[in-house]
């Protein structure tokens, strides 16, 4: 009997029906209530039970008590088994991630959670890469990729995930946004982690397309390229950027990796890893030096959304023509014609790199993509 | 310009009427507006240069089969003619199997609804593993030349090498497409090295393969038998040197041969490949060839096949099985992901013809089959080589179908005899001789189990007369 | 009598024959057919004919293929043939770029049939083939006229060897002017992949341009992309949404202006013939899937033909033997010295030119226009009736007219009803219609479908596949899991993983399918 793990944050998108943006904090929070703001999670989290109401007989679900999951399960029919301890009307964030690691403790399958960027950031401070999670979208908007694109959506794919069908299971990227910043009007997301989130098969196999790579092969090919690169160039240093394609580079090299930091590798070995902006500059002082760099978040930047660390200084000292973005044909199909993004903090710079530039899908396969608006 | 428009049968709307009224629904009343997006400038403005049409069927009918019967074909002539392609005896039931409308118009339906081709076709895999003793092969490629290449380029992945070792006695036209193929932008993506052969028997020279072996090898090529006809009967030697080195072992087989001669896999190969023309398939002036490609059930192998290929698995039904694609994360088990060539339409209905052919055959049609060639083919070596002047090039080597003649003693040149052997219905072996007078006058004869004693000794008969 | 008037829909259901495997159809000692024995004669002369093989050379065990009497093996395989859903036996508009067209029966029989064509070898005396040489020739001349260009090859196997044979001239051209610095080529997303993959293979690098927000091929990106290093670019036009690109000369200048040059993947040119061509438009090179356009049976994937043409500057490099004629015989050219060699043995499909050139004559140049014609209003037709179907969208080029075929988007259907491409295409198969062919990947246009009405196809033809569609979507928005868990009618239910992963369950052969279940047993 598969197990599944339910957290609503009840307090999540309360800002927005009221102007506000988030509604992370106690103080925002009372803010929003004043102005008359409702809560919209538990609302979301039930349109997405309702979806998977019809499996209540053969999964049991997991849930922390009162407006946390219990009332939501038991308005869409389920008798849900209640862990933890809550004081009603005041969650915070401590409560979602010790709802999390309990359930995590109980061996679920899957924890469904309804928020927005911060709950996810919660879970994923919780439970990290150990347990599938799906998010069912209740914030103002957001920017993780961890959510479904409607509580409907989410419903759905649970609902396949719990019945045993076959499904791809991605790594999605949690955003840190500066909610302060984010209420002023300045949006500066970063690279927060990644939760593994179900995602269904949405490409049917065509016996006439034979001949393409699936997404995993292309991602070992376009390694290919970036280590036959290294091996080409044994004297440049090879600054590598974070997330989940640019850490495979690292993983075929056998070399340590941070997932969310800059690494840098000379020869095919590790030279630094984590590195800060100074450290790096200082490391290619006068040498040859490449950036590879993937696209970080829904909006498709190349720079500026965690990876910081790559400063304008760096990019200059690097150059143009030496920074190698790579991305599947997939991930750059699914910006769906718009062009990638670079947020550097240097106007000039931004408009410099602005252009078409190639981008690495493959083993010889490159795409001319679009960078910047112009 | 006709006056009267025609309304073509295989053009249904061309009926005016039905025209029109389409026109009308779509919201045009000159069928040129549907093609404004092509510029003025690109429209082509002429009439095509085309001959007047026969467009009634007989007429057509009639004007195709005069040019069809200009043709000297090889049911009113003798040939013995081989190289790559034979004549061998066609079932009827394999004509009527690949005549039939749903496999002869099918194309790309998934499996649920063309389970028919598909299981076809996946009988067609299995009926090739058996008799090439391997497990695993992929849907054809166009012809045993691709199949040759790309079995080559196959081995290169699978260990990581660059250069393949072929045999001097390679025929020609394989090693110009295999050339091609391993060719690169600018440098080839496999090297190709060339092995000779001992000038007394024929056969691949050791010393040399030796000499030529190294860590950089990624194959070692045979085809067994040789373009030449003949066995090459050091292939579990040269199998064993290819292991040694850390190289694959590509042969090239004839599977009309697999009844009674040992498989590829029985001698050493990681890799078979070949032809299968010879199963159930007319000749059509080449139109009827198909490669194979087989290997052992080893995953490295298999993650780097560049077709399709189809498995037995399950359906949503308890109990019902059908077929699905094997698209496995090959990047486990295969090399880094530097791409596989590339794949497309190429021989479905000669594959399922193939396993319509093996299958009426079983074992012992394919054991018969195998000796009366061999019976017939030494036949016939064995009366020409009685006429005066006439030499076999390899009278000591063991061969399969095909052997070749020396006439050069006769003093005639093979074109000469072959001119002659037509006044006598007869296609002789190709002419292997290079240009010029002076050199040895060599041909290549192929006898299958479609040629008679009777054939054989009508050719020996016309042979004497030729070179008298 | 027969489908419904009104509805336009069939009560079908394929053949369903629970076929075994042939190898469980094996009885020891049946024999399906007899073989020629040597004569007497022939075997007093050389005895058994084996002894002559060495040990090593000698089967050891005989191969396990199955033991079945000839009217079993007849009636396995045509059971088989009643489970497939060839064109012969539906109306096939659904397989978008494969132009499905009718393939003529008596052109058919001829191939089939006429030992001039069954029973000749290609090594034969050039005078005793010179019927099959004059069509291969003639059909040439036709190609020529067709697209403009000065010299084709029959040799290639398949539109993807067309495009590869190609590629390996485009090499061979920039090799003979001691150009090294080429290694890039480029192509389009819309385009076919073996356009991407086959350049991939003749060792180039391949970049490929996405589609601008009108469906076209970004040209600025074209543009950022040319250099001195581009050996070519391959491009489509219309490409596989059925768009013509009217900038397409703008595409091929740009191209030539750094020295590439110009292959055009004719793959679709089923809309075009007789109205646009190759030439006009700058092409140096162009191929025709001849068993598309041109007539030929698709065969369970082949045998196929990739005619491909070239300018006379590229002439030289065409693959031997070229068949060529004096003025009073058809010969065989095979002395072109720098030929790219061979793609394929001997001088290609012959039948296929035999159907192709017996397709033209019977044409001719007003047929092709009228085929060209009749293929296009047939799209636009069913494309106005296609809009008006629930859950369909179509993408780009709002306003503007297509060619042969468009790419839809069922979009919106999986967006109300969580039915979508895949889940169509299965269900529509119930009402004895071949399922539709999505896109090549990745899918640009989401929950794509690509539909292609060629000249084959009546306007009723056009009216009862809409209807199809047109009730699986109301099917969808009414119910449906219903829709979902399609196929009924066929000779199998749906397939859940059609992609084989694991090693486990790897089964190719029937043999491997043997061993894999013995060790699971054990």
């Amino acid at each position: 009997m598969k197990k599944l793990g339910f957290i609503v944050n009840p307090v999540a998108g309360m800002g927005g029906r009221v102007g506000l943006k988030g509604s992370d904090g106690a103080e925002i929070l009372k803010l929003a209530r004043e102005l008359g703001a409702k809560p919209e999670a538990p609302g979301r989290a039930l349109e997405a039970l309702k979806i998977i109401s019809g499996l209540k007989d053969k999964i049991e679900i997991i849930t922390y008590p009162h407006e946390m999951g219990q009332e939501e399960c038991r308005e869409a029919g389920f008798e849900p088994r209640v862990i933890g301890a809550i004081e009603s009307g005041r969650t915070t964030p401590e409560d979602t991630m010790e709802a999390a690691r309990l359930m995590a403790a109980e061996k679920v399958d899957l924890i469904l959670f309804a928020g927005g960027d911060g709950t996810a950031r919660n879970i994923y401070n919780a439970v990290g890469e150990r347990v599938p999670t799906l998010g069912i979208p209740a914030g103002v908007k957001i920017h993780s990729g961890v959510y479904a694109v409607n509580p409907k959506g989410a419903g759905q794919v649970c609902a396949m995930f719990l019945d045993g069908k076959l499904l791809n299971i991605r790594e999605a990227e949690v955003m840190d946004i500066d909610e302060d910043a984010f209420r002023e009007g300045v949006v500066t997301a970063k690279l927060y982690g990644y939760l593994r989130v179900p995602e269904e098969r949405r490409y049917v196999q065509s016996v006439k397309s034979g001949g393409v790579l699936a997404e995993k092969e292309a991602l070992v090919s376009i390694v290919s390229e970036v280590v036959d690169q290294m091996t080409e160039n044994p004297e440049t240093y090879f600054i590598i950027g974070p997330g989940t394609t640019t850490r495979n580079i690292m993983t075929d090299l056998k070399l340590q990796n941070t997932l969310l930091g800059v690494d840098v590798v000379k020869g095919k070995k590790l030279v630094a890893n984590d590195v800060a902006e100074a450290r790096i500059w200082e490391l290619i002082q006068g040498q040859p030096a490449k950036i590879v760099v993937t696209i970080i978040g829904g909006q498709g930047h190349v720079f500026g959304r965690g990876n910081q660390q790559l400063s304008p200084r760096i990019i200059r000292e690097v150059g143009k023509s030496n920074i190698v973005i790579i991305a599947t044909k997939e991930k750059l199909t699914s910006l769906q014609g718009r062009p990638l993004l670079v947020d550097t903090g240097d106007e000039e710079l931004n408009d410099e790199l602005s252009g078409y530039l190639r981008v690495t899908t493959g083993y010889g396969d490159y795409v001319m993509y679009q960078v910047g608006y112009n | 310009m006709s006056k009267e428009r025609v309304v073509y049968p295989y053009v249904p709307n061309s009926v005016p009427e039905i025209k029109a009224e389409m026109m009308k629904e779509v919201g045009v009343t000159d069928i040129m507006e549907l093609y404004e997006e092509i510029p003025e400038h690109l429209k082509y403005k002429q009439r095509l240069n085309l001959p007047e049409p026969l467009v009634d069927e007989y007429s057509v009918r009639r004007h195709v089969e005069g040019l069809l019967n200009k043709n000297k074909n090889c049911s009113e002539y003798t040939s013995f003619l081989g190289a790559g392609c034979a004549r061998h005896f066609v079932p009827a039931v394999c004509d009527e199997i690949n005549g039939r409308g749903e496999f002869l118009t099918a194309y790309v339906g998934e499996s649920w609804a063309d389970h028919g081709k598909w299981q076809s076709l996946f009988e067609y895999a299995s009926l090739i593993g058996e008799l090439l003793d391997m497990d695993v092969t992929s849907c054809p490629v166009y012809d045993g030349y691709q199949a040759a290449a790309s079995a080559l380029r196959m081995a290169g992945r699978v260990n990581g090498r660059k250069e393949v070792l072929l045999p001097e006695s390679i025929d020609p036209d394989m090693l110009k497409v295999i050339r091609n193929y391993l060719g690169g932008a600018p440098n080839p993506i496999l090297d190709i090295v060339m092995v000779g052969l001992d000038k007394k028997t024929g056969l691949m020279d050791l010393k040399e393969l030796k000499a030529k072996l190294s860590a950089k090898t990624a194959a070692v090529f045979i085809e067994n038998p040789t373009y030449l006809g003949y066995f090459e009967t050091q292939a579990e030697e040269i199998g064993k040197m290819a292991k040694a080195a850390g190289a694959d072992f590509v042969v090239s087989c004839d599977p009309i041969s697999l009844g009674v001669v040992a498989p590829p896999a029985q001698y050493g190969a990681t890799i078979a490949c070949g032809d299968f023309h010879p199963l159930g398939i007319h000749m059509q002036c080449g139109g009827g060839q198909g490669g194979f490609i087989a290997t052992h059930d080893d995953m490295k192998y298999i993650a780097e096949f560049k077709d399709l290929m189809f498995g037995l698995t399950e359906t949503v039904k308890e109990g019902e099985w059908g077929f699905g694609e094997v698209l496995f994360d090959r990047t486990s088990y295969g090399s880094r992901e530097k791409g596989k060539e590339f794949t497309g339409t190429t021989t479905g209905l000669w594959a399922v013809t193939a396993a319509v052919y093996l299958s009426l055959m079983g074992p012992k049609g394919m054991a018969e089959v195998g000796q009366t060639i061999m019976q017939r083919s030494q036949y016939a070596a064995a009366k020409i080589s009685q006429l005066k002047g006439v030499e076999l090039a390899f009278p000591k080597n063991p061969f399969f179908k095909e052997f070749v003649v020396d006439f050069t003693m006769t003093g005639k040149t093979v074109a000469e005899i072959n001119k002659g052997l037509l006044e006598y219905k007869i296609f002789g072996g190709k002419d292997l001789s290079s240009p010029g007078s002076d050199k040895a006058q060599r041909a290549l004869f192929c006898v299958t189990e479609a040629t008679t004693q009777e054939d054989i000794d009508k050719l020996v008969y016309a042979l004497a007369s030729v070179i008298r | 009598m027969g489908m419904d008037k009104n509805t336009l829909l069939r009560k079908f259901h394929q053949a369903r024959w629970d076929e075994e495997i042939i190898f469980e159809l094996s009885v020891p000692g049946e024999r399906g057919i007899l073989v020629p024995r040597a004569e007497p004669g022939v075997v007093a002369e050389v005895g058994d004919g084996l002894a002559a093989l060495p040990k090593s050379l000698k089967r050891k065990k005989p191969p396990a293929l199955p033991e079945v009497n000839q009217m079993k093996v007849n009636r396995h395989y045509m059971r088989l043939s009643q489970e497939t859903l060839g064109t012969d036996v539906n109306i096939d508009i659904s397989q978008g770029t494969c132009t499905m067209k009718y393939s003529p029966k008596v052109q058919e029989h001829l191939v089939a049939r006429h030992p001039g064509i069954t029973e000749i070898h290609p090594l034969q005396d050039e005078d005793t083939l010179q019927g099959i040489l004059e069509m291969y020739y003639k059909f040439e001349q036709f190609l020529k006229e067709i697209s403009g260009l000065d010299y084709f090859s029959m040799q290639p196997g398949g539109g993807a060897h067309g495009v590869f044979t190609n590629a390996s001239i485009i090499r061979a051209y920039h090799a003979s002017r001691g150009d090294r610095k080429r290694d890039e080529i480029i192509t389009t997303m819309f385009s076919h992949p073996c356009d991407a993959a086959t350049p991939f293979t003749a060792g180039y690098k391949v970049i490929t341009l996405m589609p601008d927000e009108n469906g076209y091929p970004d040209l600025r990106a074209m543009k950022a992309a040319l250099s001195e290093r581009t050996a070519g670019i391959f491009i489509t036009n219309p490409e596989d949404t059925g768009i013509y690109n009217p900038r397409i000369e703008e595409y091929v200048n740009a191209a030539h202006e750094v020295g590439a040059l110009c292959s055009y993947d004719q793959a679709n040119a089923n809309g075009m013939l007789g109205i646009a061509r190759a030439r006009e438009a700058g092409f140096d090179l162009c191929h025709f899937n001849v068993h598309k356009t041109f007539s030929s049976p698709h065969g369970c994937m082949g045998p196929a033909m990739g005619a491909q043409g070239v300018r006379a500057v590229l002439k030289d490099f065409l693959p031997v033997p070229r068949v060529e004629y004096d003025g009073k015989r058809y010969y065989l050219n095979y002395n072109l010295p720098h030929s790219i060699g061979k793609t394929r043995s001997f001088y290609g499909n012959a039948p296929i030119v035999v159907r192709a050139y017996a397709w033209i004559m019977q044409h001719g140049a007003e047929g092709l226009r009228e085929v060209a014609e009749c293929s296009v209003l047939n799209n636009n037709y069913m494309e106005k009736k296609l809009r008006a179907i629930p859950g369909v969208v179509v993408w780009y080029a709002e306003g503007k007219r297509r060619l042969e075929q468009v790419r839809y988007s069922w979009e919106k259907l999986q967006q109300d009803t969580g039915v979508g491409t895949g889940d169509v295409m299965r269900r529509m198969a119930d009402y004895g219609i071949q399922h539709y062919w999505t896109s090549h990947h990745p899918w640009v246009v989401p929950e794509p479908f690509t539909l292609e009405p060629c000249e084959s196809y009546s306007k009723a033809d056009i009216d009862e596949y809409c209807a199809v569609l047109a009730q699986v979507s109301k099917e969808a928005y009414e119910d449906p899991e219903f829709v979902k868990n399609a196929p009924y009618n066929l000779p199998v239910h749906n397939v859940p993983a059609p992609e084989i992963n694991e090693p486990e369950r790897i089964a190719v052969t029937w043999r491997q399918y043997q061993k894999k279940k013995a060790a699971k047993k054990g």
